[in-house]
């Protein structure tokens, strides 16, 4: 129960494109045809350097982003999650 | 262009600034249509010889593949009515460019129904603006309204979820809002209303059918109860200004986040547009659509800051931003002013003054006949594309 989504690794939903603009992305589900905003291009490159082996915290790390910033990043992820953007890759699998 | 650009603050004030490539691309692939409705946005009726050929349309898919443009909002004319429409839409989607389509429903056949059940990435808008025959046939022509509603139950025997009936509010189907959602719901489709444009031959009935002030008012309590179970395509943000923004981004995107390429190639600032006034390049004569996107004079200039001019000193210019540039300039009203349908009643005067001059139409595809009967082809996008909209607080997009 101590696992947070810190320590799961993730992955972009197979169905999600990322474009990248100038105030950060726009990512597109084309499954349920949902359009997101991401606005930070640190955010942008925590979510690209998802690869559904390393955690997030891994993740979060090698894109330098400082720890005190961390809960703000995963509170997000969660938001990609629910939005169904990002995949647990647990998850995922369950649902093929 | 993604130098020296200030990052943070709102969606709108980066939507502002435009974007590397539209969210919601219009692209009317033929002005021909077997109907010609009263308030057509493109003047349809004829086709245009110099319509771009197959391959051209490849091409521009490819470069929409390139620049990441997610999906297109095809429209006409009848886009159905090119013997390619159903090749190019399975190029399209092959293509990573997700296919949103209107229709006057004519040509959904139950086995082209079936087909598109099949196919993945895209969507069926069919027009209707009436909720019984009369109303809608008075705008669109004889038998349009049982065309519509057979394509409609074509789709769904077929199990295509999720059609949309796509209808543009008039002050004479203003009263059947629940009409049609029923309608709608009735297929298992969405409903998405749209703000009528004076556009195209829009122009000529723009004053006896756009709704009146209290219509407005009631169709904004409905869209507001509605939430985000009926589309907008961010039509109606003129609205705001009565209160509560709707689902959506409220700002005018043309050039910005929205533009058309009509059947020949122009790329105009958006669908309500095509006027030379808002006319930006052409695919063929400047290199392709992305030149075109990124560095036309006129887009730079939409992206640049604007006055509010004579809304500046309006409490609500924040919420509406002074409406939809297109609407005032086919009204004879100037750009930096209210809307004609300004909720506050700012236009009042502009309207009614005597010397008010309606721009003549720079391009005109109707059949001669269409004077007496006039009807409006299936339109597409109608505006920015950002329903569905998330919206998601702080790392990741706010509205507003």
């Amino acid at each position: 129960m101590s696992m947070t989504i810190l320590d799961e690794p993730l992955s972009l939903s197979q169905s999600v494109s990322l474009r990248p603009e100038p105030f950060g992305a726009l990512a597109y589900n084309f499954g349920n045809r949902r359009l997101t905003f991401l606005k930070r291009p640190e955010l942008v490159s925590v979510v690209q350097g998802l690869d559904g082996s390393r955690s997030l915290a891994e993740v979060l790390a090698d894109c330098g982003i400082p720890e005190h910033q961390w809960p703000v990043f995963a509170e997000s992820l969660e938001r990609l999650i629910d939005a169904e953007m990002i995949e647990r890759p647990a998850l995922a699998g369950a649902r093929d | 262009m993604t130098s020296a650009r200030p990052l943070g603050g709102s969606l709108i004030d980066q939507f502002e600034l435009g974007l590397d490539a539209p969210i919601c691309l219009t692209w009317e692939l033929t002005y021909a249509c077997n109907l010609s409705c009263a308030h057509c946005l493109s003047s349809s009726g004829k086709r245009d010889p110099r319509e771009l050929t197959t391959e051209q349309c490849e091409a521009v898919i490819d470069e929409l593949q390139a620049m990441q443009v997610f999906y297109v909002n095809i429209g006409g004319g009848e886009p159905t009515i090119r013997p390619d429409f159903w090749h190019l839409l399975e190029y399209s989607v092959a293509h990573q460019v997700g296919v949103k389509f209107s229709t006057n429903g004519f040509r959904i056949t139950p086995e082209r129904a079936q087909w598109l059940s099949r196919t993945d990435y895209v969507d069926v808008q069919v027009s209707l603006d009436g909720a019984t025959p009369e109303i809608n046939d008075a705008l669109r022509g004889p038998g349009t309204y049982a065309a519509a509603l057979t394509a409609l139950d074509n789709l769904a025997s077929a199990g295509f979820t999720d059609a949309k009936v796509s209808v543009v509010v008039t002050r004479e189907n203003a009263h059947q809002l629940d009409d049609f959602k029923r309608i709608a719901d009735d297929h298992g489709a969405t409903l998405r209303l749209t703000r009528l444009r004076p556009s195209g031959r829009g122009a000529d009935v723009w004053d006896d059918l756009h709704p009146t002030a209290e219509q407005q008012r009631d169709l904004y309590r409905w869209l507001m109860d509605a939430g985000e179970g009926v589309l907008t395509g961010d039509s109606f943000f003129h609205l705001a200004a009565l209160g509560d923004p709707l689902p959506g981004l409220n700002l005018c995107g043309a050039g910005r986040v929205v533009c058309l390429i009509d059947p020949i190639g122009d790329v105009y600032a958006c669908p309500f547009a095509i006027h030379d006034r808002f006319l930006a390049g052409n695919i063929l004569r400047d290199g392709g659509f992305a030149p075109v996107w990124r560095e036309s004079r006129l887009f730079q200039e939409l992206r640049s800051p604007q006055s509010g001019g004579a809304c500046s000193s309006c409490s609500a210019y924040d919420s509406c931003r002074g409406g939809c540039m297109a609407a005032k300039f086919f009204t004879g009203l100037p750009l930096d002013g209210p809307d004609p349908e300004c909720v506050k009643g700012n236009s009042e005067t502009a309207l009614a003054a005597p010397g008010r001059v309606i721009p003549a139409a720079s391009q005109d595809h109707s059949r001669p006949s269409t004077t007496i009967e006039r009807e409006r082809p299936a339109h597409a996008c109608d505006d920015s594309p950002l329903t569905p909209f998330i919206p998601l607080e702080s790392l990741i997009a706010t509205r507003a």
